[in-house]
């Protein structure tokens, strides 16, 4: 395991950079909050690696939130190779200033698709329409994908409305539901388990294997959420 | 065409596995013991990535519709064709209307059966393997079930001359027989917050056996150690892909390995990662077995991936040969 700070752009979190297997190689820039300046790095590495720089055996380039995780053959690349290359990509990349994108989700906010609006409402002492009001004219910013197929994780949600996730996870919410959790808001993009608060449900596809791009959002992409119907 | 008779919901069409969709949150999936999976498919003539059936519920039952070639490899269990007693890692002729029959096996947990051409089931992102958890590939995104009908790729052209090969990797026996005695070593590399936990749990990491609970699945194993592991100071880690094969430790300090069907994203601190020369140990090991994790170096963990790697090639050089003497 090898540690190495990254001086050259002193603005950011130094690098951290480890092994994650023989065929893994795990860059950390993170600190305990989220840095919008490194996101941006990281997602102008993530191009740089799946772009020009491309080494033959390098099989996944994952993203997180102010880290990324690169996967490739240990038996094509020397991981130490690898390691070197991926240090030396991410201190030659700036934060570009390319203009996001702009996906609008349609919601139906409360009712049977949104059992947590009225009481995330309460919490946040405002009424349901002001609650709505807020969530809806917030921009939210893709910081990375995972978890489940296409799951987002949106930065954005206004300091009014954050909320600690539900001290049980609820064991199936649905499809569609428009949630927050903690700092962070997403939708799902299908049945699963979750903690998060459930303030509405929208009709869009997030994620669909069969299509030319499965998921909906990229991360940079930004995010609205656009009330099409309130139910208080 | 092959119909099944009896079955269970952890029992899986799998392959090599999905790959280049982590950051999209599509996980790996595929076979949980890979090198299984891997050689059972040289014994039919299958190419490497071909899908077969991975088997975690007893007893399977099948009845094949054409006349083929299959193997079973992995857990040590007994097989039975239309009640003859076929030899596991060996590849064995079956004619249309047989009955395949696998029983619970006396050591290890999964079974592997690979049928020449593979089963055909429609790609999805680029794998036939089943990722149970986001309800995606294989059979519909679901386990096998009864009157289940598989469709069967077109076999090489060598592999009829295939039938009444045998072949079992050195590692597997040895295996077995960590496993008969409770305890399996596997072997990690230091993992990105290894450093950040106290030299105590450092120390116990690798001292103490860690026991699989029987909350465990192809998602991750769950375990449970006399001591916990704690960080020297706790802190919290922002969102971060993961691999499969990752030790993480929860504030709780019982680690969790992550496996073939793991979250692609985590949160919690990683000690270790286990070796992908090791990973496919793990698809074998039962609850109530302890695991012993032994720190390697990258060089190390290089080279016995190169070394299992090269004895598998070895032998699928070495089987078209062998089979042409045979007939």
């Amino acid at each position: 395991m090898t540690t190495v700070t990254a001086e050259k752009q002193a603005a950011s979190a130094p690098a951290r950079i480890h092994f994650a297997g023989a065929g893994g190689i795990y860059l950390d820039c993170g600190d305990a909050r989220i840095d919008v300046g490194v996101q941006q790095r990281i997602w102008a590495l993530a191009e740089a690696l799946r772009g020009g720089a491309h080494l033959d055996g390098l099989r996944e380039i994952v993203p997180g939130v102010n880290n990324i995780l690169v996967l490739f053959d240990p038996l094509a690349l020397a991981p130490t190779t690898v390691r070197d290359w991926v240090l030396a990509q991410w201190e030659r990349a700036t934060a570009c200033a390319r203009a996001p994108r702009v996906v609008e989700i349609p919601v139906i906010y409360g009712g049977e698709g949104g059992i947590d609006l009225q009481e995330q409402a309460q919490r946040a002492g405002l009424g349901v329409h002001d609650y709505v009001a807020l969530h809806s004219s917030a921009q939210f910013q893709v910081m990375c994908i995972g978890s489940t197929p296409g799951f987002s994780y949106l930065s954005g949600l206004p300091e009014r409305l954050h909320a600690p996730r539900r001290s049980v996870p609820r064991l199936r919410i649905p499809r569609g539901s428009v949630v927050i959790g903690g700092v962070q808001a997403g939708v799902m993009p299908d049945a699963a388990p979750s903690g998060w608060h459930i303030l509405g449900v929208t009709s869009a596809a997030v994620f669909d294997a069969a299509r030319a791009a499965p998921c909906l959002f990229e991360p940079g992409d930004t995010v609205r959420f656009v009330a099409r119907e309130v139910i208080a | 065409m092959m119909q099944v008779l009896t079955s269970g919901a952890m029992n899986l069409v799998q392959d090599a596995g999905r790959s280049g969709h982590l950051h999209l949150g599509v996980c790996a999936s595929g076979a949980i013991d890979p090198l299984a999976l891997r050689y059972a498919n040289s014994l039919v003539g299958n190419a490497a990535d071909a899908a077969g059936i991975e088997l975690a519920i007893f007893p399977f039952r099948v009845r094949f519709e054409r006349d083929s070639v299959f193997a079973c490899t992995g857990a040590d269990a007994r097989i039975e064709l239309d009640g003859r007693l076929i030899a596991p890692w060996w590849s064995c002729r079956v004619a249309a209307g047989q009955t395949l029959e696998i029983q619970r096996p006396a050591r290890g947990m999964r079974v592997y059966l690979a049928v020449a051409g593979g089963v055909d089931v429609a790609p999805v992102l680029g794998s036939r393997s089943t990722d149970l958890k986001a309800g995606l590939g294989g059979m519909g995104g679901r386990g096998l079930k009864r009157l289940d009908m598989l469709a069967l790729g077109a076999a090489s052209a060598d592999a009829p001359r295939r039938a009444g090969l045998g072949c079992v990797p050195g590692e597997v026996p040895a295996l077995l027989a960590q496993i008969a005695q409770g305890c399996v070593s596997v072997r990690v590399l230091p993992a990105a917050e290894y450093e950040e936990f106290s030299a105590d749990s450092r120390q116990r990491f690798e001292a103490a056996p860690w026991q699989v609970t029987p909350d465990s699945n192809r998602q991750g194993y769950r375990l449970q150690g006399a001591q916990t592991l704690q960080m020297a100071q706790r802190r919290e880690l922002l969102s971060h892909g993961l691999v499969p094969g990752t030790v993480q430790v929860p504030p709780a300090g019982q680690p969790i390995i992550q496996l073939a069907e793991a979250n692609t994203c985590g949160g919690y601190p990683k000690i270790a990662t286990v070796i992908e020369a090791d990973q496919w140990r793990l698809g074998q090991v039962p609850a109530g077995c302890a695991l012993r994790f032994e720190r390697v170096d990258v060089a190390q963990a290089v080279s016995a991936l190169r070394a299992q790697h090269a004895a598998w090639q070895a032998l699928a050089a070495r089987l078209p040969l062998v089979a042409t003497r045979l007939h």
